[in-house]
């Protein structure tokens, strides 16, 4: 046995070697290259801005950053960015919080992935003397934060229940809603509540907590925002009750899934179907009569916004406050009397994703 | 009888005493590899960053270190055993949200909430332990059931809401004291603390060498006389008793009750154990390697964040040192043979 020692510690430390300079390779090689285009002198006097968002797959997110290079690159500014490893991902966002304060950071643009569990990470931010800004999703306080620059999703939803109120005039419909979850946060239950009260429901204000109560509605699934999701929950739905005549979603993902199913139950002509997002996946859809109507929001705006808003408060020491709504627009091809809306073509000009 | 079994530990002393160095003393030849590592990423950052090597941010590394680190200690300790615990995150969630639920929604005594939350976790450890021993199924798939029940009673009991306005005795370990101007807080004390502890039980315990004998050879364990089943449900329990501490260290941290937490900390756990060193196959590595694995984990997050390089490289880099990791464990096993 001795004889073998020798041997095999050589062995190890070659083995231990090998893994050094691998890694040392492997990090270089990333640093280099995405270090590059900030030169390390201009860095110092640039404003640093950092952008967090839920994940990095999401097309509203990745459209979300693109707004925030962007602006950071008109306005000379440098851009860290991080995301969350799924929807609902806490720990990494509050890790990625706390590395940007450490690394310089006079600002923080986040969209939160759990609105109530990141805001004591969201205070120290503060205490440390930087600002934070929701974008597209408040915090729970919203006063947790700065600002708050997002999407009026009541408004959203409230454009949509408007069209198809409009579309359906006294005809007696029966709704589907594909939602998001069931912990019912607050985007889930605006747009949701927006949608039945351009529907004219009275008890769907846009203060109510919870969904309204509506009789009109057959069948509400929970499909997480996903096409797959919604494909198998709008299967049920249509299980459940063959006269189903509208369909609202959470999202357009949610709406193709839901389309698929009812194409393959010979249903797609007997449905309408509306939606709140505006991404280009979805807005094609609409072109290609798939879902009627989508009210459409503005991820870049957003970031861009917010980007800006960073940079006054590095130069001018003015902190931004309060809520900026970053507007929405009802995109159809086939518009309804008395409800204001835009063409496929703009909203394929504005589309993100 | 046990001590003459050809355990790794068997076979390093003799190594050590033929070139003893304090590395290798202090690691074991296991650690030494992912330790130069460890030391080259901080050596990376610092010269790129002027922020890194400062007493604030190594305290923050170690704090985003609490997570993963405490749950990697049982994780390292059923590896070992041979086995694998893909619950860990699931259960350590439970946990949480048992104790912050009932201490805030329910009025208990926030101690008496606290020791619950563990004894949930522990519960499970059990649970974990029993079916592997006693139904002898594949730990693989004992906790891969039971990383879903744990994950649909955590969000059935919470009903998918976040706890806050936690007392202060269950937030008080995410509080800070200074060690020669740096802020430091008493959860990360607690985590080097149970790395000690359990470094000096494997090491030094004769319980210790029975769990590195059970992942070598579990036939020469029994023969030994080493009461084999007793011996593996403890390891689950006590990664189970593991697991709850760092449920608590996750609450003081972050503050809430979040019953969204931990879904990715198995396999993170699992990847800080390899890049420590330990071997999948059970009975080789140190749980000190392991820490250094989830150290270096942080270190790259931290660090790439501190130079403005998207996390998502993180995930990049992390991918490769498993491979380059468990193929140096292949490697050195085949040439030990």
């Amino acid at each position: 046995m001795a004889h073998r020692l020798p041997k095999s510690r050589r062995s190890r430390l070659l083995i231990a070697s090998t893994l050094g300079v691998t890694l040392l390779l492997a990090v270089l090689a990333v640093g280099s290259s995405s270090a590059a285009p900030s030169h390390a002198k201009a860095a110092k006097a640039q404003v640093i801005v950092g952008l967090i968002t839920k994940t990095d797959t999401n097309p509203f997110f990745v459209k979300m950053k693109q707004g925030a290079q962007k602006a950071a690159k008109q306005l000379n500014a440098k851009l860290l960015s991080a995301a969350g490893k799924f929807d609902g991902d806490n720990a990494s966002q509050v890790t990625a919080i706390e590395n940007m304060v450490t690394a310089g950071a006079k600002g923080i643009l986040i969209t939160p992935s759990d609105t109530k569990a990141i805001v004591p990470a969201i205070k120290k931010a503060r205490d440390a003397g930087v600002v934070v800004i929701a974008l597209d999703t408040a915090t729970d306080p919203q006063s947790a934060v700065d600002a708050l620059f997002a999407t009026n999703n009541y408004n959203a939803g409230l454009l949509i229940g408007k069209y198809a109120k409009a579309k359906f005039g006294s005809k007696p419909v029966k709704i589907a809603t594909l939602d998001l979850s069931p912990a019912r946060v607050t985007v889930d239950v605006a747009r949701h509540n927006g949608f039945l009260a351009g529907m004219g429901n009275k008890s769907a204000t846009a203060s109510a907590k919870g969904f309204a109560k509506d009789s009109r509605i057959v069948c509400s699934q929970d499909a997480a925002g996903d096409q797959a999701k919604g494909q198998t929950a709008m299967e049920n739905c249509i299980q459940k009750n063959p006269d189903i005549n509208l369909l609202y979603t959470i999202n357009e993902p949610t709406a193709l899934g839901a389309f698929t199913a009812l194409k393959n139950a010979g249903k797609d002509k007997q449905v309408t179907i509306v939606s709140v997002d505006g991404g280009c996946t979805g807005v094609r859809g609409v072109k290609a009569g798939q879902i009627a109507a989508t009210s459409q929001q503005y991820p870049l705006k957003m970031a861009s916004l917010g980007v800006a808003a960073v940079v006054k408060f590095a130069k001018t020491g003015a902190k931004p406050h309060g809520y900026t709504d970053t507007g929405v627009t009802l995109i159809t091809n086939k518009p309804a009397k008395g409800v204001p809306s835009k063409s496929v073509a703009f909203g394929l000009a504005n589309c993100w994703g | 009888m046990v001590e003459t079994t050809p355990t790794p530990i068997d076979e390093e002393v003799p190594e050590a005493e033929a070139g003893p160095s304090v590395l290798t003393r202090l690691f074991g030849i296991s650690a030494l590899g992912p330790f130069i590592a460890l030391i080259l990423v901080g050596a990376f950052f610092t010269l790129k960053s002027d922020r890194f090597l400062t007493g604030t941010n190594l305290s923050l590394v170690m704090q985003q270190t609490i997570e993963v680190g405490t749950l990697a200690i049982g994780q390292t300790l059923i590896i070992l055993t041979a086995g694998i615990d893909l619950s860990c995150g699931a259960v350590m969630a439970l946990g949480s949200i048992v104790m912050t639920k009932l201490a805030v929604e329910s009025g208990v005594n926030p101690i008496l909430a606290i020791v619950l939350g563990i004894a949930a976790c522990v519960a499970f450890g059990l649970l974990n332990g029993g079916l592997v021993t006693f139904v002898k199924l594949p730990a693989f798939i004992v906790t891969l059931g039971t990383l879903n029940i744990a994950f649909a009673l955590t969000h059935i009991y919470s009903g998918e809401a976040t706890i806050s306005g936690l007392p202060g005795a269950m937030t008080w370990l995410g509080d800070t004291f200074q060690i020669g101007g740096t802020a430091v807080t008493y959860g990360t004390v607690v985590m080097l603390g149970m790395y000690a502890v359990t470094w000096f039980v494997l090491t030094q315990a004769p319980v210790g060498r029975h769990v590195y004998a059970l992942g070598n050879n579990p036939e020469a364990v029994r023969l030994a006389g080493v009461h084999v089943r007793r011996l593996l449900i403890g390891v689950y329990g006590t990664a189970g008793l593991i697991y709850g501490i760092a449920a608590l260290l996750l609450v003081a941290r972050t503050q809430v009750g979040d019953p969204a937490a931990g879904q990715t900390d198995n396999l993170d756990s699992i990847t800080a154990v390899v890049l420590g060193g330990t071997s999948l196959f059970g009975g080789r590595g140190s749980v000190i390697g392991t820490l250094i694995g989830a150290l270096i984990v942080s270190c790259i997050r931290n660090g790439l964040t501190l130079l403005g390089v998207d996390s998502i490289y993180q995930v990049l880099i992390t991918g490769i040192l498993v491979i380059v990791a468990v193929a140096v464990d292949q490697l050195t096993r085949r040439r030990s043979r």
